[in-house]
């Protein structure tokens, strides 16, 4: 057994640390419940029971009476197999179009969130707040800017039919083009914003490692970057996907009865024709739907990465 | 002999060709260019509600007619477009209240206490954020029905303050968590019981947090339309109506509104960050 | 402000779960003087610290505060006072409404003047109206006494507060705090790992291991005469060897060291069995080259061979290999005008017995630390 001389342990741990004390709650157990209530009553009377009530709608069918709006509880669960087959190119319309503008909102705003996070200094915040800025005026608004923007006798469509980029009978607008352009658009910051959170997080020093040991800048994007920004991707894509899938108000303004979504469906469902068995049904095969998708892409992506 | 004693004279060598000088400077500044015209796209919308918000009125506002400045100097010209306003503030402001307060009651919690049922109301929280507004819309709108509640103002604030507060409880529990917690132990240790604590420091430290989420819950709810849609029965707020008269024909006034609630908003947001760029500390 | 009151901390013990931080803690700590709770990290000693602030309760045991029972009060009823780690200084506040927080919570009059006084006492009564954001470290280190002093508290707790500034800012910090100290009359607990810093600043000195004490003394006390190898290699550093005692003479030990004997003064001996530690610290013992005389008297080890000599501009450190494989340490003021002796020496070790001790127990106490610094001996 050598005895040597100890050096002064400049604090290096002993036996393992105690774990962290538990916060002292001196106000007693109750308060977390106290603070809770208030927000979870409303959430739950406004937002859990108003789905089982849309739960009950989907089974009912329409009374004997045939007076519209009147409505029994049948338990008919066939009301679902009705409303998929007869919706059935609603829905992948739907999710069509919400995934093509979720790809495209990707290819636009990864190289966006890109140069925010590192090309930025100290302009990143303003920059930030310009890529959001946007909503701060109504989005109908916007998106009906859109469509006059892309409007036949608008500056932009004579413009490109005069280079001869489109031909002369393009219409650009009341059409699925339109649509997903304008999904795209509404979502941008969507993705853009989660896919910055992650960027922003990855320390330089690491890319300046891949650099170091001999990656050219493609390879240090393609090997460090984006795998680091893996968890923002799937955050932006789930951020952007979600809603637009659902998403009926782009559909009505800037397409046209071809290119009508889920949403549009439900709505028409409610004011139009009165129907709401058909329209809960189908709410509920669209939350399914995203949840499957949703489920299958994040076990894909790798649920390690997603915090 | 030695070749070393001439330093070499690389920081003066020769330019290169004009072509590549330019190739370098374009691979540099590739991604700065691509930002700018990814930003002039995000913008070209705004740029048009702003310009014809200056168009003479008429029944549609398709045209260029014109420029005037009255549409910003009469806005209510359009009885509608002002009544519409005035409702989405009214329902604004009390929905973020109301989603306010519950929600930072709510990271409050979440934040700094342990308490069972901790997983259930974070997906509770989380829910809300997740599903698709159409369904949110349904399902109200089904449970109001089936209540035979007559659609309008309070229906709607009770949907905007439910989509709200999952976001507020998000924005408000990250400030919380991030305050350190010694600072309150000071503020104990120098005599101030919990309450002083709470209102002298804790509450100070976290304002800012809430301030944000009010600001979020106000934009969310403002500019809401598709729940809003669903529940709303006769009262118009800013985007519904918008919407319903994109068919006969939008007044110039609802852009200015559209273009007058943007630059505000920027103004807001721009003016709290070079505040905070020139508090203390810098 | 009561200037006069003890600290008593009775049976005191602090679990976590099935972790013990303090295990049956019993310290008294006069009103008045400087103590240092010392010890390595997770020692026990910071949870020592926050039971007598009030921001921990004991699981068992009891503190008092002169004849007050403070056990179970709350912090901001005691009167006690800390000075934190990372100051906590309040970032929404100046300066001047930090260091009046306290006193504005306990309704004090005079407030100006209390605060413009404190303030002067860590001689930065300029920055009144800075927000502690804009002060550099060592400033903020000084409000943050300020912001505690300035209460006059019975006891005024310091947890590791020179951790974060660097060396020669430290070394001003420990001599101002002993000043204020001495100025003020306030009994000071200072908490910290640095054993430097708490033999230049406290009266006396508890040394914490794994929730207990090892030893309570003086600087003096504690380096000179270590009770435990812990004490013994945590403060400074110790040559240990193993031994067995042979016999006795007079008041002295006479103890058998790999076939060389040694003697250990009687009153130096903490061990009750024929097998110990002996130890001198390296300060203590002087190197002779092979072939010089060796002067009398002196506790001797001969067959040493240089292994490594680095010069510190002040002293020069040796590390000195012995016949049966152990390195021990020397190290000499730098008086002698030939230099450093190269490495090969031959050399013996030679010291005054009154300057050796011994110990009980297992030398690889606190030397389980020098095993993850993997390098030395």
């Amino acid at each position: 057994m050598t005895i040597a001389s100890a050096t002064h342990p400049p604090g290096i741990g002993q036996p393992a640390r105690p774990p962290a004390p538990p916060e002292r709650s001196r106000r007693g157990r109750r308060t977390p419940y106290l603070l809770l209530l208030p927000g979870l009553v409303w959430l739950l009377a406004f937002f859990a029971v108003p789905l089982v009530t849309l739960a009950g709608t989907s089974t009912q069918t329409p009374a004997p009476s045939g007076e519209t709006g009147a409505f029994q509880q049948t338990f008919r669960l066939a009301n679902y197999l009705d409303a998929l087959t007869e919706y059935a190119p609603q829905f992948g319309r739907s999710f069509l179009y919400a995934l093509v503008a979720t790809v495209l909102a990707l290819l636009i705003g990864y190289p966006l969130a890109y140069a925010i996070a590192f090309k930025a200094g100290r302009w990143r915040n303003v920059l930030l707040v310009l890529v959001v800025a946007p909503f701060f005026c109504s989005f109908i608004l916007r998106t009906i800017a859109w469509r006059q923007i892309l409007a036949d006798e608008g500056f932009v469509v004579r413009s490109l039919k005069s280079l001869h980029l489109i031909g002369d009978t393009t219409t650009l607008t009341a059409s699925a083009v339109a649509v997903v352009a304008g999904i795209t658009y509404n979502f941008l910051p969507f993705m853009t914003l989660p896919l910055y959170a992650s960027l922003e997080r990855i320390d330089g020093r690491l890319l300046e490692a891949g650099a170091d040991l001999y990656g050219s800048s493609p390879t240090v994007f393609r090997k460090v970057t984006f795998p680091l920004s893996m968890p923002g991707v799937v955050a932006g894509t789930l951020l952007t996907f979600i809603p637009a899938a659902g998403d009926y108000v782009n559909a009505a303004l800037l397409g046209n009865s071809r290119t009508t979504m889920i949403g549009n469906v439900v709505q028409s469902r409610f004011f139009t024709i009165v129907d709401y068995p058909t329209a809960a049904a189908l709410s509920f095969l669209l939350m399914a739907a995203i949840v499957v998708l949703v489920a299958v892409y994040v076990r894909r992506a790798g649920t390690e990465e997603l915090v | 002999m030695t070749t070393l004693a001439q330093p070499s004279r690389t920081t003066t060598a020769p330019r290169p060709a004009r072509p590549r000088r330019l190739r370098r400077w374009l691979g540099e500044n590739a991604l700065r260019i691509y930002a700018g015209l990814a930003l002039a796209y995000v913008f070209l919308p705004i740029a048009y509600v702003t310009v014809f918000s200056f168009n003479v009125p008429g029944r549609t506002n398709l045209t260029w007619r014109g420029f005037t400045t009255t549409n910003w100097a009469h806005p209510c010209d359009a009885p509608d477009v002002c009544a519409a306003v005035g409702n989405s503030l009214r329902i604004g402001l009390v929905s973020t209240l109301i989603a306010t307060v519950l929600g930072t009651l709510m990271a409050f919690a979440l934040a700094r206490h342990r308490f069972r049922g901790r997983a259930t109301t974070n997906v509770l929280l989380f829910l809300p954020m997740a599903t698709p507004e159409v369904v949110l819309a349904a399902s109200l709108l089904t449970l109001f029905l089936n209540l035979r509640l007559p659609l309008g103002y309070w229906t709607i604030v009770a949907a905007h303050v439910m989509f709200c507060i999952s976001f507020v409880v998000v924005t408000v529990k990250a400030r919380v968590a991030s305050l350190d917690p010694r600072l309150e132990q000071a503020a104990r240790d120098l005599y101030a019981g919990e309450f002083e604590t709470f209102r002298r420091i804790t509450l100070p430290l976290v304002a800012p947090g809430i301030a944000g989420a009010a600001l979020l819950a106000f934009s969310l709810s403002f500019d809401d339309f598709i729940i809003t849609n669903f529940v709303s029965g006769e009262v118009t707020t800013f985007p519904k109506f918008v919407y319903v008269s994109a068919q006969r024909g939008i007044p110039a006034q609802a852009y200015v509104i559209g273009a007058a609630a943007f630059f505000v908003s920027l103004a807001v947001v721009l003016g709290g960050e070079a505040l905070r760029r020139r508090g203390p500390g810098r | 402000m009561s200037g006069g009151a003890d600290l008593r901390l009775s049976s005191v013990t602090k679990r976590f779960g099935d972790f013990v931080a303090v295990d049956d803690l019993d310290l008294t700590i006069p009103a008045g003087s400087f103590f240092a709770l010392l010890g390595p990290s997770g020692c026990g000693k910071t949870t020592t610290l926050r039971m007598v602030a009030g921001l921990e309760e004991p699981t068992q045991g009891r503190i008092h505060l002169g004849d007050r029972d403070v056990t179970t009060t709350k912090p901001h009823q005691r009167e006690v006072n800390t000075v934190f780690q990372t100051y906590a200084l309040f970032p929404h506040m100046d300066v001047f409404e930090n260091v009046a927080f306290g006193l504005r919570r306990r309704k004090v009059k005079d407030v100006t003047a209390k605060v413009d006084e404190a303030l002067n006492l860590v001689e930065l009564g300029h920055l009144a109206r800075r927000r502690p954001a804009q002060l550099s470290g060592g400033q903020q280190q000084r409000i943050a006494l300020a912001r505690a002093v300035v209460n006059r508290p019975s006891v005024l707790l310091l947890d590791e507060p020179l951790g974060a500034l660097d060396l020669k800012l430290r070394r001003q910090m420990q001599v101002e705090l002993k000043r204020i100290q001495t100025e003020v009359g306030l009994t000071f607990v200072h908490v910290t790992h640095d054993q430097e810093e708490a033999m230049t600043m406290a009266d006396t000195i508890a040394v914490m291991n794994a929730g207990r004490i090892e030893q309570l003394g003086s600087p003096l006390d504690l380096y000179e005469s270590p009770h435990t190898t812990f004490v013994a290699n945590f403060l400074g550093q110790s040559n240990l060897l193993e031994g067995s005692v042979q016999g006795r003479s007079g008041d002295d030990v006479l103890v058998h060291v790999h076939g060389r004997r040694l003697v250990v003064p009687g009153h130096r001996n903490r061990s009750t069995t024929a097998g110990l530690l002996v130890g001198v610290r390296p300060e203590k013992v002087g190197l002779v080259p092979q072939g010089r005389a060796v002067p009398e008297g002196q506790n001797l080890l001969d067959g040493g061979v240089v292994v490594d000599a680095s010069f510190c501009g002040v002293s020069t450190q040796y590390l000195v290999r012995m016949p049966w494989g152990q390195q021990l340490s020397v190290f000499t003021q730098n008086l002698a005008v030939g230099g450093v002796l190269p490495v090969g020496t031959a050399v013996s070790l030679a010291w005054e017995p009154a300057h050796t001790f011994a110990l009980a127990g297992d030398a690889a106490a606190g030397a389980e630390v020098e095993d993850a610094l993997a390098g030395v001996g």
